[in-house]
């Protein structure tokens, strides 16, 4: 409906704005070459890697620019398995972390979203002002502190010291908030009179209604997760090499080959690779990234 | 019987908001909330990360005061990190909300064809690791890299730039394109010592190196932005376009004049996610160059990480981290000043 009114109201514009036909068909070819000249800034970094990871090192070193490998080979990929790199097993732990962080945040976050919303005890304003004050918080300035706490709780360079610290944050326990307040309460009052716990109710009733921003979450929580450096550096360490993610891994990939020559090879490939899970999910979810990214700023 | 059920269900209610908040809450309070004062307390003694912190001696205002007033080594690195990550948040900032808006203003139109692989596009960038990126620009950007390779073949006169390994600032090259070098500039402007470093090296700019990863992070984030603005400029009213070109407006007094006012909310938004962000980079050094070359990359938050993990002096990383804080603090209060000021305006 408001497409079609829309619609409508171009030719009006037009009209009223009294430009000439042929110089509103320029400026739309002038539009379309601009974004498609910065289409293709974003795509080609992606492309080239993509392309060069199939090369041979000389290959790559004489010949970058050309975007069919020849000869192709997978020797790059491989030795992601080898040597310094050991991927799978920091594949393994990504989606371990990743998985882990998500279902626990989607969790944790909806039932605190949910008490604060619907259910009123005493302390409740509080609670919320406090999980807002965390929102203001740069996470760079945590970072020392972060690691005297694990290395007091004897967590650093564990698994349960890599989820913990992630596994809440502020920004999903105000998102659901701001869902179930605009939940009707019908439904809940109807399953409260039937003899339903809270629990009962937040899982049977208001859950389900959640897709939507259960979804935005689910996909904020496994992308921040999948591409955390920064917060694995210091839970995990330099030393506990089985336990990192694949960022920490490759990340040190650049310092594994000092004094010789960087091998970009190995490089592209782990970047690639690194990737694709990200480039799957956003191709499947589109929809819910962009609503989601535009939703935040609009509240902020 | 109606009333003691009443007050069962009170009470039942009152378990359940405290037991749903309980776990979350505690999470934030032990690895965030607590944290943040424990950084204070940690600005005021010297701990190695090795002992038990609580034997840790007390230091009182000493790292604040070598950081800040005696003119040492510490200081200096501290004022170095505070010019780098000072020029980044100055270049980046801006430039990619600029870039952002326009490309969301060109983009906005009905009758767009594509939209969906724009969107992806220029969306994709932002939901990749900055690891992966890390990794591919370093090799874009190596000497023989594909950058310099496509420069070239558009300019032969060009001369391969290193852009991962050139500490020279962008102003002091472009000073130099004018005559004024180190040798030619004034001897107050190298000579004058101001918190570790001489005037010259004040201003002479972001280097070469800083400038790419510049590059590199609003590539990064240009495309997310605009489409936060694409999606503010479609609750722009039509009619008020409509009215403006009645009246004879062109499209550029349109853009002044309606598009920038009515998107205030979302630019002040942009900016500030912007400032907090770039005041907080981190992931390309570490990726890149290791706060090199000659340590003109080194962001606070990278100095932070260097202080504490590899110079075991926790203490000293948490005053950093402290003046970080206040640093952040200052440059949206700044920020939030000057979109106000404009609102009067």
């Amino acid at each position: 409906m408001a497409q079609q009114a829309q619609a409508i109201h171009v030719p009006a514009t037009r009209a009223a704005g009294g430009a000439p036909a042929w110089l509103v068909s320029l400026a739309t070819i002038f539009r379309y070459l601009i974004l498609f000249a910065f289409a293709l800034i974003f795509l080609a970094p992606f492309i080239f890697a993509i392309a060069n990871s199939f090369k041979t090192a000389p290959q790559i070193a004489q010949d970058a620019l050309n975007l069919i490998p020849n000869p192709f080979t997978l020797e790059n990929y491989l030795k992601l398995t080898r040597g310094a790199a050991n991927v799978p097993l920091w594949t393994f732990n990504s989606l371990l972390f990743a998985g882990v962080v998500t279902v626990g945040r989607v969790f944790l976050c909806s039932l605190a979203g949910y008490a604060l919303a619907r259910i009123s005890f005493p302390g409740r304003n509080i609670v919320f002002l406090a999980v807002l004050a965390t929102m203001m918080i740069p996470g760079v300035v945590l970072l020392i502190p972060r690691f005297i706490i694990l290395k007091q709780m004897n967590l650093l360079a564990t698994y349960p010291g890599g989820i913990l610290p992630i596994l809440v944050d502020a920004f999903g326990i105000f998102l659901m908030k701001q869902f179930f307040e605009s939940l009707p309460g019908e439904v809940e009052e109807a399953a409260r009179i039937d003899g339903a716990t809270p629990f009962q109710i937040f899982w049977r009733v208001s859950l389900p209604m959640a897709t939507a921003p259960l979804i935005a979450l689910t996909i904020f929580a496994f992308q921040g997760t999948w591409n955390e450096l920064q917060h694995f550096l210091i839970a995990l360490g330099p030393t506990a090499r089985d336990l990192w993610p694949l960022t920490l891994g490759l990340a040190t990939l650049r310092g594994a080959g000092v004094g010789q020559q960087l091998d970009f090879g190995l490089f592209l490939a782990g970047s690639i690779l690194m990737t694709l899970p990200m480039a799957l999910i956003f191709i499947v979810f589109q929809r819910y990234f962009v609503e989601s990214s535009s939703h935040s700023a609009v509240k902020g | 019987m109606a009333t003691t059920n009443i007050a069962g269900q009170r009470r039942q209610e009152l378990i359940a908001g405290y037991s749903f908040v309980a776990p979350a809450l505690i999470i934030l309070l032990v690895f965030l909330f607590i944290p943040m004062f424990f950084t204070l307390w940690m600005s005021f003694r010297d701990w190695s990360g090795i002992t038990p912190p609580a034997e840790s001696g007390a230091v009182g205002l000493q790292w604040y005061e070598r950081l800040l007033v005696l003119d040492n080594v510490r200081r200096t690195d501290f004022f170095t990190a505070f010019k780098n990550t000072f020029y980044y948040a100055l270049g980046v900032v801006p430039t990619q909300t600029v870039l952002a808006l326009l490309l969301a203003v060109i983009a906005n139109q009905q009758l767009l064809r594509f939209k969906g692989f724009f969107r992806t596009t220029f969306y994709f960038p932002s939901i990749t690791s900055s690891v992966a990126i890390g990794l591919i620009f370093l090799w874009i950007y190596q000497s023989g890299g594909i950058l310099n390779q496509v420069i070239k073949a558009v300019n032969p006169a060009y001369r391969n730039i290193s852009w991962m390994n050139d500490p020279t600032g962008i102003i002091h090259n472009t000073l130099a394109v004018f005559g004024l070098t180190l040798r030619t500039a004034p001897a107050w402007l190298t000579e004058t010592n101001v918190l570790g470093l001489t005037l010259w090296q004040w201003l002479s700019g972001p280097s070469v190196t800083m400038t790419a990863l510049m590059m590199l992070v609003i590539w990064t984030t240009a495309g997310t932005m605009m489409l936060v603005f694409l999606a503010a400029l479609q609750d722009i009213p039509r009619p008020l376009y409509e009215a403006a070109s009645v009246d004879g407006a062109t499209s550029v007094q349109q853009f002044f004049s309606i598009t920038v006012p009515m998107l205030r909310p979302t630019i002040f938004f942009v900016v500030t996610l912007g400032l907090i962000g770039t005041f907080q980079v981190f992931d390309q050094m570490f990726v890149m160059t290791s706060g090199g070359p000659a340590g003109t990359t080194t962001s606070l938050a990278y100095l932070i990480y260097r202080a504490g993990f590899n110079d075991s002096q926790m203490g000293l990383a948490s005053a950093i981290s402290v003046l970080l804080f206040l640093i952040i603090f200052t440059a949206t209060l700044i920020q939030r000043r000057i979109f106000s000021d404009r609102a009067v305006a």
